[in-house]
């Protein structure tokens, strides 16, 4: 909502300067958004006419121009404007002038001729962003007055961000009751006198779409002079509120808007056949509107008729065909009261937003129609001429909006905002912003004027104290209510303890957007269970992810394409899927909160006294190893060569299980895929739901041994695929209790070793909880171990 | 006698020129070893009368200590020296980097949230969660947002066209967390959200936290000691705020937080940080909470305008970037 600081100010009286104002509007919630001073500093500057006009003999965009600027003599004044010329009144900045640009004028010599002042437009002033050519003013601009004081200057344009609740606000008129309540003032706006009534002329107008439109009232109006020119005064008030003057009629129904709150409408009258009809669209009915578009309406639209046609989608636009032209002699005023309801959305159905939308879905007060028909009747009579008709009035009164009437407990005000607010205070308060007051014995019983769609509940007058009062007004406490202590389970790591860990091993934290393209869901093979946006803002961002690791990718990516030849990165955040059968029973997506590392480029930053190496499977999968750890519970924990996705290497991946239930993968990418991103054999990748991750042992203390350990050392050699995990296996089992740990120390292939087979070598380590083992025990147990290994393994004892 | 004072003299000057452990051993056992010099002359005190024995006796043990000394501080000296040797012979460049020292580190929006977080665990928030795919009675009608009611035209959301979406907000938690309890509840909720809005300053996915407290106390002045308090903790310094009338479905009144912050020219202008206000007495009841017995408030910040005040990030879409040369900044 955009308003001339005057014009708000002829409407309310305001004891508070331009600064004041605005910070009281901001405080009150009626945030002002842009405040633009105008014709600030016209000191010097008047009307003007050109009298002369000649080509610069220097110059060919030049013109030297003679001004009267009611001086007696003539000015000689050199101006480059494309529209200067001879019987145009503009504003002159006469010599001493300053400026709002800071442009000091003195008398100049512009390519050899002499110039005593400059011609402005409405840039140069300060008053219009316009700089196209010279301001022209009304040709009954009196030549030699101050341009300030007649265009009714200094002023300034205030731009209010209006909440959805005040829509009332959408019209001086509302916002006065407002400003008034805060500066303990009174609004000056009297009663609007009726029209005369000059003409007979009439029309029916049927209701016939319920509690959807229960008031439309019309006017028509003969013999106007469509080309009749706007009054200054009235358009540079539509100016400084963003809109600009377009013709007599659209300028005092915008006019009328802007004053009251009250979109109106006006029709060619000579265009419409019989009765007005308001009624419901049916399904498929067609409109060409006022812009051009064509409107595809459906039952949900209320529409404007007539005996033959649609005229107006009501509260949104009107229609092409039934537009007032240049030409047009009779109009058909519209002043009508649409629910809210029935427009809330239609606008934006039709893919616009129009001043009238704007406030029919917010709620314009159901009072206003026949103020505002007779407020344009007025203005249009004085501008274009014309005879009036009667007030045509078609209304439900049992369908329009009763004003609310809400009791308000003083105890229930001083429990929510915390403080006393004087009952003078309070009183005061409902009174100026146009609400009657009951006192009672407890509280107020407050009817809410028609104008305010926010009034419903005790909380809503609440609201109005407290901004009216100030909310500065309410001091600052600490809440002394009762506290829980929220309970921390133990056995659960938090987020932030994984997100540390992987930090001090090097990684560092991204943060993606959670939707991808299906393009790169296809190159991942990634084409399953997705969950697509219905309106994405591209295809690039048009499905839920399912996995984090083509973002993550994208990001390697992105810094090895700025010299980070070394990335490690980790995220956590939601994956999401949808069954077919999920979504066969309309059940929601799954999210699973996922951890996922990505990592390329040399094992260990580059340092002295160690050779670098690429990073491998195990580099990454130590990185889990130190994660799982944490946990405190390995043993659940396994890996499997099997059952990979296609993104994965399928010699070098792992699936990751735990509880034998899988969780997720890790492993170098696959090497098509990675070929596929332009990327090399060193990215490896994981991915883990991070719940099973975040699980932890609650650690249940057992007694220290108290009988030392041994420890024994063997190698064998064994069948490449024979696995560790294999050996392990056999080993544990084999020993049992006695076998506390089971290390593996080296892993060789190579000469020495028979092609086909590798070395492991590894060391147990004994110990018995009741006894010290002897040398013999020891023996036993790695013979037995031998044995087993030579069994299950195919291992040989090296010597 | 003569002989053994005359060797004593030379032998306390041989000790003192003795320049390695070996020759000052040599010494040793010239001197007091088995058949050293003085270990003779003690020897030959048997020969001797009782009188002179005791006299030459304790001459001898004289000179003995005296050597003993000599050759214990001698040892001390060449022992201290070979030390110090070395030592500076093992002597490393203690300027060389350490090894493996790297590191990574957590993500601002990260920092900022787990920040924010904290300090309101410390008042007694309990951390709170929901979906992000919402559905409409969560994310809009449970908090008082009708079907086409222009509040939800500021909300621009994405859809699923089954009726789902994304939220648009974390204030479904809100609901989620007040349903099927009761007051006291303080809960904290951070996480992310989406608006289908993508320019400089908007990103379709933004990170906000949600507050929640609701007993049989809490006023808007609570509300207003509250934020300015975590204001305070969060930045490390006072600000001027003010709370300014603003417009949710769900709170009421509601208000909007400025902070006067400091640019870098020197000027100052409002910046808003927050909105919040006193729960609408119609989300407590939709959420089975009697708005007659319990009050409450709530408030919502975006997490990205925290962390972009707090590190001096100017780029709203540099958090989304992953760029090594940013994140390190964080580390």
């Amino acid at each position: 909502m955009k308003f001339s600081e005057n014009w708000l100010r002829e409407l309310v009286e305001i004891q508070a300067d331009r600064a004041t104002l605005s910070h009281a509007l901001t405080m009150a919630g009626l945030e002002v958004e842009e405040l633009t001073p105008l014709g600030d500093s016209l000191d010097g500057v008047v009307v003007a006419e050109i009298i002369g006009a000649e080509k610069h003999p220097e110059a060919d965009r030049l013109q030297v121009c003679k001004v009267d600027a009611g001086q007696g003599e003539p000015l000689q004044i050199v101006c480059g404007a494309p529209n200067a010329r001879v019987g145009i009144k503009v504003p002159l900045a006469m010599v001493g002038a300053t400026l709002p640009g800071g442009i000091n004028i003195k008398a100049a010599k512009l390519r050899g001729v002499e110039s005593f002042g400059m011609l402005c437009s409405a840039k140069e002033l300060g008053i219009d962003a316009d700089a196209s050519g010279l301001l022209e003013l009304p040709a009954d601009a009196p030549v030699g007055k101050p341009l300030a004081a007649y265009l009714g200057l200094p002023d300034a344009s205030f731009e209010l961000k209006l909440t959805p609740n005040r829509p009332d606000c959408l019209g001086l008129y509302g916002l006065a009751y407002d400003v008034a309540a805060l500066f303990g003032s009174r609004v000056k706006t009297g009663e609007q006198a009726a029209a005369p009534v000059t003409s007979e002329a009439r029309r029916g107008i049927r209701l016939e779409a319920g509690a959807d439109a229960p008031r439309y009232l019309g006017r028509i109006i003969e013999g106007i002079d469509a080309k009749a020119r706007t009054p200054l005064w009235l358009a540079e008030r539509l100016r400084r509120a963003g809109l600009r003057p377009i013709s007599a009629v659209v300028d005092v129904t915008n006019y009328v808007m802007l004053e009251l709150g009250q979109p109106l409408h006006a029709f060619d009258n000579d265009t419409l056949h019989g009765d007005i009809v308001v009624r419901h669209a049916r399904d498929g009915e067609t409109l060409k509107l006022l812009d051009g578009s064509e409107a595809k309406l459906d039952q949900g639209f209320v529409l404007i008729a007539d005996a033959t046609s649609g005229l107006a989608v009501a509260g949104v636009m009107g229609g092409f065909d039934s537009r007032v032209t240049d030409d047009t002699r009779n109009v058909f005023l519209e002043s009508a009261h649409f629910a809210p309801a029935a427009i809330m959305g239609r606008a934006r159905k039709l893919g616009m937003h129009t001043d009238a939308s704007h406030r029919f879905e917010r709620g314009v007060d159901p009072a206003l129609p026949q103020r505002a028909l007779e407020r344009a009747t007025e203005l249009l009579l004085a501008i274009a001429g014309g005879n009036a008709g009667p007030v045509l009035v078609a209304e439900n009164l049992a369908d329009l909006p009763k004003p609310a009437t809400v009791v308000l407990r003083r105890a229930r005000l001083k429990r929510v905002l915390g403080i006393e607010v004087a009952d003078a205070e309070v009183a005061r308060i409902f009174t100026a912003l146009g609400m009657k007051v009951v006192p009672q014995a407890d509280g107020w019983q407050v009817t809410a004027p028609s104008s305010r769609f926010d009034i419903e509940r005790e909380e809503d007058l609440i609201e109005e104290v407290a901004r009216i009062h100030g909310y500065d007004n309410i001091p600052t406490h600490t809440p002394a209510g009762a506290l829980t202590l929220a309970a921390e389970p133990e056995a659960r790591l938090n987020e932030l303890a994984v997100r540390e860990q992987l930090a001090a091993r090097g990684y560092y934290e991204a943060v993606n957007l959670a939707f991808i393209g299906n393009d790169v869901l296809q190159r991942w093979g990634m084409t399953e269970q997705l969950v697509p946006l219905a309106n994405p803002l591209s295809a690039e961002l048009a499905i839920m992810r399912p996995s984090l690791l083509p973002g993550l990718i994208v990001a390697l990516s992105h810094n090895r394409a700025r010299q980070q030849e070394r990335v490690r990165l980790f995220e956590l955040g939601r994956t999401f899927r949808i069954s077919a059968e999920a979504a066969a029973r309309k059940d929601a997506p799954t999210e699973t909160p996922t951890l996922s590392i990505v990592a390329s480029g040399i094992a260990h930053a580059e340092q002295w006294g160690e050779a670098s190496r690429t990073l491998d499977f195990h580099d990454l999968k130590g990185d889990l190893d130190a994660l799982i750890a944490w946990g405190g519970e390995p043993d659940r924990w396994a890996f499997h060569a099997d059952g990979l996705p296609g993104w994965l290497h399928p010699g070098r991946g792992a699936r990751v299980t735990r509880d034998g239930q899988t969780v997720g993968y890790l492993g170098a990418l696959h090497p098509q895929l990675a070929k596929a991103l332009d990327l090399g054999a060193d990215v490896h990748v994981l991915e883990l739901e991070l719940e099973p991750v975040l699980a932890r042992r609650l650690p249940k203390a057992v007694a220290v041994p108290r009988f030392p350990s041994v420890r024994r050392d063997i190698a064998v050699d064994v069948p490449e695929e024979v696995s560790w995990s294999q050996i392990e296996q056999v080993v544990r089992s084999t020993l049992g209790s006695q076998l506390k740990e089971l290390r593996l120390f080296d892993r060789y292939s190579g000469k020495g070793v028979e092609l086909g087979r590798k070395s492991l070598a590894m060391g147990l380590i004994l110990q018995d909880a009741s006894r010290t083992l002897t040398d013999d025990d020891a023996d036993r147990n790695i013979r037995e171990a031998v044995a087993a290994l030579e069994m299950a393994c195919k291992a040989k004892l090296r010597g | 006698m003569d002989d053994l004072d005359s060797r004593a003299v030379q032998a306390l000057a041989d000790i003192g020129n003795a320049d390695t452990l070996e020759a000052l051993d040599a010494l040793r056992v010239g001197l007091l070893g088995k058949s050293g010099i003085v270990t003779a002359a003690l020897k030959a005190l048997g020969a001797l009368s009782p009188d002179e024995r005791k006299a030459r006796g304790a001459e001898v043990n004289r000179i003995k200590d005296r050597l003993a000394d000599a050759l214990a501080a001698r040892k001390q000296v060449l022992e201290q020296a070979e030390l110090d040797h070395r030592l500076a012979s093992e002597t490393i460049d203690i300027t060389l980097p350490g090894r493996n020292g790297e590191r990574g580190g957590i993500h601002p929006i990260t920092r900022a949230l787990e920040r924010i977080s904290a300090i309101f665990s410390r008042l007694g928030y309990q951390r709170a969660d929901g979906p992000e795919i919402e559905d409409d009675w969560h994310n809009f009608e449970a908090l008082n947002f009708p079907p086409h009611h222009p509040a939800r035209a500021m909300h621009d959301t994405f859809y699923f066209g089954d009726g789902r979406l994304l939220r648009t907000h974390t204030s479904p938690v809100q609901v989620r967390s007040m349903q099927g309890r009761q007051p006291p509840i303080r809960i904290i909720a951070p996480g992310k959200v989406y608006r289908s809005d993508s320019d400089q300053t908007h990103s379709p996915m933004f990170h906000q936290i949600e507050g929640l407290l609701v007993d049989e106390t809490s006023s808007f002045a609570d509300l207003k000691g509250t934020l300015a308090e975590f204001i305070r903790a969060f930045f490390e310094r006072d600000f001027e705020m003010r709370f300014r009338p603003s417009y949710f479905p769900f709170t009421e009144p509601s208000a909007e937080v400025d902070i006067r912050w400091d640019a870098e020219d020197g000027s100052t202008r409002w910046l808003e940080v927050l909105g919040c206000g006193m729960v609408h007495p119609n989300v407590l009841k939709n959420c089975g909470i009697d708005p007659e017995r319990y009050t409450g408030f709530a408030f919502g910040l975006g997490v990205e305008r925290f962390a972009m005040l707090r590190y001096g990030v100017s780029d709203l879409r540099a958090f989304f970037e992953n760029d090594l040369r940013f994140l390190k900044q964080f580390a």
